[in-house]
Parts: C-alpha cells; sequence; structure tokens
C-alpha cells in the first residue's frame, strides 16, 4: 500500500525544521544547574614518560574544586577494543591498556594525563596551565614501517613489539594465491597510500556527567552514534557501573561519520568527577582537541597484485597492508583493516584466488578506527587503481575489464573468494546506466573541447562492492567481534493512536525521524506525522547497537518492520473480538480492518482506543495494550554496489584538478526516501572527494600533528565539488531483510575516492605523461612532481 | 628543521669567543629574552617571548653550553616550554675560525623542533621562523661586536637598549 508520505516517497525531513532553525539541542545547549567545568592537560610530546605531575599550584587556583590525573584512575579498567584477532600463528592481538588517563607514559601528541574541574570553563583552562608536568620526551615512532623494524622505540614497553596483530585472510588460501600469481601470465603490482584523515564532525564531542546521591543514579550526556556501546562499555569494562543506574543520553548529535562510535575516556572522567564533586561535570572539546584526540580514519599503507590472463580473465588478488591504529586500540579499530576490510577484497569480481594480509602498527599518534566506509574504501581504493593499471598494461577499456569480471546476476548468491555471500546484485546494469547518465560515449569531444583550453581531461570508472548492515551476530562472533550486532524497536501505540516507535539506531544527520514513520505508516495506513521517532536515550529504548557500517534501516528499520508485524497480529485479533468474528477472517488493509465478505469494519484508530479500554477483553486470550518489541538480527551483511564515473580536467601547468562531473550509479535494493538517499550519496561524495584532492592528516617524524588546524587540514567546500548526478534506480532487492533494503550511508565515500584517482591519472596518460600512480590526496604539488618528473 | 649559515664578524677570535660565553651577551642576544641567570657551568634558565604565526607565548627553560672546545667550538642547546602553546627545542653548534682579514668566521648549524599547539598551527611557518630567530641572533651578536656604540635593532614596540651589548658592558 503506498500511503501518502509511506515508503517510497520523497518525504522532506521533518528534523531539519529544528536543524534549520536554530532548535537543535545538541549536549552543549544543555547545561544543567550547579554546572562545573572540566578543562584536560593534554601531552605536547608525542611518546613521553610521566615522573611526576604536580597539581599543587592548579588546585589552589581560583575556582577549581578538584583536579584528577592517570593516578586516580590507575585501579578501574581499560577502554577495551571489541574485535579480537588472531595472528596467522594463531596469536591473539596485542592489546595494551587504554587507560581513562595517561598514567606513566604518554604515547601521542593530544594524550590526556590530567583534568581540571572548576566553577568556569575560563577558571579550568587557566589552571590547566598551573599544572607542573615533569615529562621526560622520548624518541617517538609514526612510521608503520619504522615502528615494524625499530623495537627500541615502543608505543607500549609491556607488548615489547608496535605489532598489534598479523593477520592473514584467507590463511588457508595463501598458498594457493601465490601460485596463482607466480604462474600467472600477466601480474599488475601497485603500491599506495591511503591517506590519513581527520574526521572533523561539525560538532565537537561534549560530555557531561551527572550524579544523583539520592538514588545512586548516573547520567552521561553525551555525543554519542552508540549510546547503548557506550553504556555498556563504561558498565562492564571501565568503571563498573551497573547498566541499570547508568543512563547514556545522545541528544542531537552534529555528525559523526565514525568518531562518535566509540566510548572515550572523557566520558569515564565527567561521570567520575560528577560522583566525586556530587555535581554535573561538563566537558566540551575544542577544534584542537577534536584534531588530536578524536579517532582519526583510513592510514593503510598498501602493496596489491592483481594476477590475470592476457585476455584481462582475473586469477588472483594478494595484497599486503600495514594498517596505522595509532597510540591505544580505540572500539573497532581492529576489526576495520581487517573484516570490514579483507573480506570485500574480491570486489564485483569472479576471482577465484584471494589472500590478504594486514598487519597492524602501533604508533605515537592519535588512535585510528573506522570512518566513513571503514576498511571498504580502503579496499575498494587498492582494488579499483589496480584493476585501471591493469587495463592500461593490458590495453583493454577499463570498463570492459571491468565487465569481463563482473559477477553475472544469474550467480546469486555468489560466494566470493574473500569469504563472503553475496546475496544480490546486477553490476552490468549499473555499468549500463551509467554509461548512459555519465554519456561515456562523449568523452573524446569533451575531452577535445578541453584540449582547446589547455587543460588534460580525464575519465574515471570504478565499480564497487561493499558489506554493511554491519550485523549479523552469527557471522560477526565468526570473525571474532566481542559484542552481538542486532538492532531492537518499540512500537507503542497510543490510546489515541498516535504511536511513538523507540529505536536502538541514533540519527545524526540520517534522518531516522523521517524515514522510519514512513515504513511504520506503510505498513499501519497512517499519517506518518502521526509517527514519533525517540532514539538516543538508553532509558527509553529498550537496546540497539547504534548506527555506523549503514546499518540503521537494514538493521534497526528491520527490526521496527517486525515489530509493526506484531502490532498489526496483536491488533488484529482486537479487531476480531470487536467484530464478534475469528481473527483469520479479518483483513487489514489501509488502515482497516475487515471481516471478510462482510461489511463489518473497524479502523486502526478505534483498535488502538480498544486496546486501552479492555472493558470486555477476554483477558485470557488478549492483553490489554498495544506494544511490540522485536529484536532483529539479519542472516548476512547487505551488500550495495555501484559504478562511477569521474571526469576531471588538470592544468599542466599549476597541478590543479577540477572535477567536472561524477555521476553515482547505486543498488541500495528498496529505496524508502529517495530524496535522503541522494542526500546520503553526496554527502559521502563530498568526502570521498575531500580524501582524494584535499584531505591528510600529517605527523612529523617526532609526532607533532602538522595539520591539526582547520588552516592546514583542507577540508572540502561547495566549490570543490560539481553537480553530482545520483541514480539508484537500478536497484537489486536484498533478499535477507523484510523491507528488501542495503544500507546507503557509506556508498559515496567508498566508490569515490577510486573514481577520482582514476580520473586524474587518465587525464595525465592521455596528455602523454607516463604517470602511474599519485597518491592521495592528489593535491597541485603532486600532480604537478608527477608531470614534471 | 635545519639550517646551516656561516658570518664574518670583524672582531679577533678571543673576542668572539670571550662575548659568546658571556650570559649577558647570550640575554641580549636571544631574541624575545627576559630573563636570563646562570653561569655556562651550570647552565642558564631563560624566559623567553615568542609570537608565532597565531601562537603567543612566554617561554620558561633552560639553556646549555656544552661541547666546549675552547677558541673553536661549542653547542647551545635550548628548551623551553610554552604551556599551553607547546614547546620548543634548539640546538646550535657554532665554530670559530680566523679570516684572513683578522676577523671570526662562525659558522652554525641549527637544528630546531617544536611541539603542541605551535606544531599544529605554526607548522606552515615554523622553517621560517626558526630561520629568523637564528639570523636575529647571529646579527645581533655580531652587530654586539663589530659595532658596540649603536643601538642594535630591535622589533617595534620593544625596550631599546641605549647601547650595543659590549658598550654596556664597558659602561
Amino acid at each position: 500500500m503506498a500511503a501518502d508520505g509511506g515508503m517510497g516517497h520523497a518525504t522532506k525531513r521533518r528534523e531539519d525544521v529544528r536543524f534549520l532553525t536554530g532548535r537543535g539541542r545538541y549536549t552543549d545547549d544543555y547545561t544543567p544547574a550547579k554546572t562545573t567545568y572540566c578543562a584536560f592537560a593534554r601531552s605536547t610530546v608525542a611518546n613521553g614518560k610521566i615522573n611526576s605531575i604536580d597539581t599543587s599550584a592548579a588546585a589552589e587556583m581560583p575556582g577549581v574544586v578538584a583536579v584528577f590525573t592517570g593516578e586516580d584512575f590507575a585501579d578501574v579498567g581499560g577502554n577495551p577494543a571489541g574485535w579480537l584477532i588472531n595472528s596467522r600463528d594463531g596469536e591473539p592481538m596485542k592489546e595494551p591498556k587504554r587507560p581513562v588517563l595517561a598514567h606513566g607514559k604518554v604515547r601521542h601528541v593530544g594524550d590526556a594525563y590530567a583534568a581540571v574541574i572548576a566553577e568556569t570553563l575560563e577558571q579550568a583552562m587557566d589552571a590547566v596551565e598551573a599544572i607542573d608536568a615533569d615529562i621526560d620526551e622520548l624518541d617517538a615512532v609514526t612510521n608503520m614501517a619504522d615502528a615494524l623494524a625499530n623495537t627500541d622505540t615502543l608505543v607500549h614497553d609491556e607488548i615489547g613489539t608496535n605489532q598489534c596483530f598479523d593477520w592473514g585472510w584467507i590463511e588457508d588460501n595463501r598458498a594457493a594465491t601465490d601460485e596463482a600469481i607466480k604462474n600467472a601470465p600477466h601480474v599488475t603490482t601497485l603500491e599506495l597510500v591511503n591517506n590519513r584523515l581527520v574526521p572533523n564532525a561539525m560538532e565537537p564531542r561534549c560530555s557531561i556527567g551527572e550524579y544523583d546521591p539520592g538514588t545512586g543514579d548516573y547520567r552521561l550526556t553525551t555525543t554519542s552514534q552508540n549510546p547503548h556501546l557506550t553504556r555498556l562499555l563504561i558498565s562492564a569494562f571501565v568503571m563498573g557501573i551497573p547498566e541499570n543506574k547508568l543512563t547514556v543520553h545522545a541528544p542531537d548529535v552534529g555528525g559523526g561519520f565514525g568518531s562518535k562510535i566509540y566510548h572515550y575516556g572523557e566520558e569515564a572522567l565527567v561521570l567520575a568527577a560528577a560522583k566525586k564533586l556530587n555535581r554535573p561535570v561538563k566537558w566540551t572539546s575544542t577544534r584542537t582537541e577534536a584534531f588530536l584526540s578524536d579517532a582519526h580514519g583510513r592510514d593503510h599503507v598498501t602493496k596489491i597484485e592483481l594476477a590475470c590472463e592476457k585476455d584481462g580473465t582475473f586469477i588472483a588478488f594478494r595484497t599486503e597492508t600495514m594498517a596505522n591504529v595509532g597510540a591505544y586500540l580505540s572500539n573497532f579499530s581492529t576489526a576495520t583493516p581487517t573484516f570490514l576490510h579483507g573480506t570485500l577484497m574480491a570486489g564485483n569480481y569472479t576471482v577465484p584466488n584471494v589472500y590478504v594480509n594486514v598487519k597492524a602498527v602501533f604508533t605515537n599518534t592519535a588512535p585510528v578506527d573506522a570512518y566513513r566506509g571503514a576498511g571498504r574504501p580502503e579496499a575498494t581504493f587498492s582494488l579499483e587503481r589496480v584493476i585501471d593499471k591493469a587495463a592500461r598494461e593490458l590495453g583493454i577499456d577499463p570498463v570492459a575489464l571491468r565487465r569481463k569480471n563482473f559477477i553475472k546476476p544469474d550467480q546469486y548468491p555468489y560466494a566470493s573468494a574473500a569469504g563472503l555471500e553475496y546475496d544480490s546484485g546486477n553490476y552490468d546494469a549499473l555499468m549500463d546506466g551509467l554509461e548512459k547518465r555519465a554519456d561515456l560515449a562523449g568523452f573524446e569531444a569533451r575531452r577535445a573541447e578541453s584540449a582547446k583550453n589547455g587543460k588534460l581531461r580525464g575519465l574515471g570508472i570504478n565499480a564497487y562492492i561493499e558489506a554493511c548492515g554491519i550485523a549479523p551476530s552469527n557471522l560477526v562472533g565468526v570473525l571474532g567481534s566481542r559484542v552481538g550486532l542486532y538492532d531492537a524497536a518499540t512500537v507503542r501505540v497510543n490510546a489515541t493512536g498516535n504511536i511513538s516507535v523507540m529505536v536502538g539506531a541514533h540519527s545524526h544527520g540520517q534522518g531516522h525521524e523521517t524515514a522510519f514513520p514512513q515504513v511504520v505508516a506503510d505498513m499501519l495506513g497512517v499519517d506518518p506525522m502521526s509517527i514519533e521517532i525517540v532514539h538516543g536515550d538508553t532509558s527509553k529504548i529498550p537496546f540497539g547497537m547504534g548506527t555506523y557500517g549503514s546499518r540503521s534501516l537494514a538493521v534497526c528499520g528491520s527490526a521496527v518492520f517486525r515489530a509493526t508485524e506484531k502490532i498489526i497480529k496483536k491488533a488484529t485479533l482486537i479487531a476480531a473480538h470487536m467484530m464478534e468474528d475469528k481473527p483469520e477472517n479479518v483483513d487489514f488493509t489501509d488502515g482497516e480492518f475487515a471481516v471478510k465478505g462482510t461489511n463489518k469494519k473497524v479502523s486502526f484508530g478505534e483498535v488502538a482506543l480498544k486496546a486501552y479500554i479492555p472493558h470486555n477483553f477476554p483477558l485470557e486470550s488478549i492483553e490489554p495494550g498495544l506494544e511490540e518489541t522485536a529484536f532483529y538480527d539479519p542472516a548476512n551483511f547487505t551488500y550495495p554496489s555501484g559504478a562511477y564515473a569521474c571526469e576531471v580536467e588538470v592544468d599542466p601547468e599549476t597541478g590543479k584538478v577540477d572535477i567536472c562531473s561524477m555521476v553515482a550509479m547505486d543498488d541500495f535494493g528498496n529505496v524508502v526516501n529517495p530524496m535522503i538517499v541522494t542526500g546520503q550519496v553526496q554527502g559521502g561524495l563530498a568526502q570521498g572527494i575531500g580524501q582524494a584532492l584535499l584531505e591528510h592528516g600529517i605527523y612529523d617524524e617526532n609526532g607533532q600533528l602538522l595539520s591539526g588546524s582547520l588552516m592546514d587540514y583542507a577540508m572540502p567546500r561547495a566549490d570543490d565539488l560539481p553537480n553530482f548526478v545520483v541514480d539508484h534506480s537500478h536497484a537489486t532487492r536484498c533478499t535477507h531483510n523484510p523491507i528488501g533494503v542495503k544500507g546507503c550511508g557509506e556508498a559515496g565515500a567508498i566508490g569515490s575516492p577510486p573514481t577520482v584517482v582514476n580520473a586524474v591519472v587518465d587525464a595525465l596518460q592521455r596528455g602523454g605523461h607516463d604517470v602511474d600512480h599519485i597518491d592521495m590526496p592528489v593535491s597541485p604539488a603532486r600532480v604537478w612532481a608527477a608531470i614534471n618528473g | 628543521m635545519n639550517l646551516a649559515d656561516a658570518r664574518e664578524i670583524a672582531a679577533p677570535r678571543t673576542v668572539v669567543w670571550a662575548a659568546i660565553l658571556d650570559p649577558e651577551v647570550l640575554k641580549t642576544c636571544i631574541p624575545g629574552c627576559k630573563e636570563l641567570t646562570g653561569t655556562v657551568e651550570d647552565g642558564f634558565e631563560a624566559i623567553v617571548v615568542q609570537k608565532v604565526g597565531p601562537v603567543k607565548a612566554t617561554f620558561k627553560g633552560e639553556v646549555e653550553v656544552s661541547d666546549i672546545v675552547a677558541g673553536e667550538s661549542l653547542t647551545l642547546t635550548g628548551q623551553g616550554k610554552g604551556g599551553p602553546a607547546g614547546f620548543a627545542k634548539g640546538a646550535a653548534k657554532v665554530s670559530f675560525a680566523d679570516t684572513d682579514a683578522g676577523g671570526t668566521l662562525l659558522t652554525y648549524d641549527v637544528e630546531a623542533k617544536v611541539g603542541g599547539k605551535l606544531a599544529q598551527l605554526g607548522s606552515r611557518i615554523i622553517d621560517g621562523f626558526t630561520k629568523k630567530l637564528a639570523d636575529q641572533f647571529f646579527e645581533r651578536f655580531q652587530d654586539g661586536l663589530e659595532d658596540p656604540i649603536e643601538a642594535e635593532p630591535e622589533e617595534e614596540n620593544e625596550e631599546k637598549p641605549k647601547k650595543g651589548w659590549i658598550g654596556r658592558m664597558l659602561g
């Protein structure tokens, strides 16, 4: 049933009204009575031994109410990694403790070693300056190859190495892949860097701790994508607060992109301080602190080989990657370079042999974790760059080479050589669509036109597959996850017919408040505006695993779907009772229950009211009320895929790259709100182009972050981006979730970086420059240097 | 950041050598130095105010003179903490040789590094800044030796000494 505003309708985002009129309520907007303010002392050296921290002068400063150091948290637990990865030799990964505050050693610039709580923020910041920390600077290690080779300089002395793990995927395929590459008629090799990114959500992190001595209840208001997981980590690992005595509330959140999935030490600190002081404690990150202490993204150094027949048939992919995990293991940091990366290394292709080796490396830099795409952009970039290079070496058109190796529509479900089972897709249809929407046939004419203006025009093609809708528990459990990955929803039909839906997914830009009601409205035949989404507060919602990995609609939306099915089932019982007939004789369509073959009917609203006024209910068979909860754990990841094209103009005089066009053909399965999906892809494309052309988190050899401000770290602006063509009309339904949807949140950031770099290399090649590869960001300096040898 | 340079000073090597070991000389020549106490043997404590790009800070730190080969070479090492601005460290290897004209050839090799906010906000300008500081130091040193009566070049709004440092030492 297609109710107006139901599934498939481009309903405008209702939450935008409050965001666009300044009525959003973010964490920092909340200031409880008697709030105190927290400021952190952070290391200015990348590696240092803490000899002593004298806080006596700071404690005497005006307005200071407490000073904490690592010593105060020596006895509490560490912030753990969520995934256990075993090395090729079966040894578990090295997992050094990540303390609330640095203790004994500081391990990266920005590592917090003390905190001051004061009556005002200014007083707290002044007192931080009065802390006298005697820290001996030690040699730092920031380069991954150096970190592996040089065991004199250790990030964590107690583990005796800088290698966290040495992982092989799939280890049993190693020998066959080696053999296939050895005997292959053609092998293309490419070494590349996937540049480190600083997430830079518009809203910096912020946390407020509160404690009620009367009840013993803690409350943490915080910028989180994942309030239940934060509660679980604080309760089970770090502080031991019982889950039923801790509420975690993430109100409006101004962007996360991964960086707010994780639990951070600042959250534990404000809770501990709130209890000690019996007053609320607030900390709001500065932009500088965000640069230094938010989990960064990417930072892989990779060598990839593609073996193929002379006709271009793929035989094997073999990858060796070093993945930077920074100074401490952030919660998802061990999953990102492994199971979110290695399992995708067969791409969209019928390649029989895949082997991936990933060494995760500790360095004296900020922790690195999942950032929009998380592992899949790294996989796609490696694959699609080496395929492009192979196409050139073999003299085969890049589109034709990809098509030759695509998994065909009749091959699903398809077991990839990297261990996943793709449920659906049609890559040729996407490529057909791309050829039309991007007018590939007209490229030569456009190139000639650019050449007249002295510009080198290039065309970049890319195909991607990704695994998202991060779940299912059975699969992630096998892969090393220490948590289950499912989601939950409660649908509460109130007596007057309006509906509250409590969801475990957190909305911070994804439009859940608009899209989720479309699903429920469609099923119940009611006005979407009568449905309200409640999210982000652990005291209000049943449970949830949060929002990341393009999982909200596929996993939590499916939980909403299942809970709504239960509502219909129970409402049917009530309706049958009201119409004095058997439930099996009652049909539900367009918001009305009717007895088949009669004119007896009751509306959904009448049933809702009856549920709460059960004067004559058969109470042994029907409970009063109309509220249902569902936990949904899918059978598989979802596998969105796409074909992208980008055209660039390179100015050979300056090396400046202008993106002329970017066309994204994506298969997201069933689409609930096409406008929101288009917006998600556009945002992802902007971030992917940012990575490709502009962004780079750079540490010098001493571990100082050189691109540590928005003056030096280049974020994409509107005028760096073309008008995007976004098309998701070539859809194949996801076969295993009830809505048929695939995740769309990360696709743009996964598909676009290799498309852009392929286009730049193509432009240079067509311009007569023998350039195989340029590392991202493809800055004017790098392009100019490549042109000029 | 590394830089190497040399300059010729129109004064005999013995005078130049004595000057560089003089705390008063160091204080006058270190750009932005507000206080300098101590001795060559025990090291000096210094307070230096500097502005690097958008960051202005008061650095408290130590200056050490080491590797002393009398009349020939020494190393000046300084490190300072600027509170929330971060830290700066530097070392200058300086050597002295006679010139044909009877003066002294002073050769120096400077290595500097910064950390904290200075590095995050000022990395684009830190190389130029280091060179400016080193140039200022040796320029003042040279000027003080060659032209003891003239006022040394100073930045605006800073208190200008009436005489060069030799002038003051001579009263």
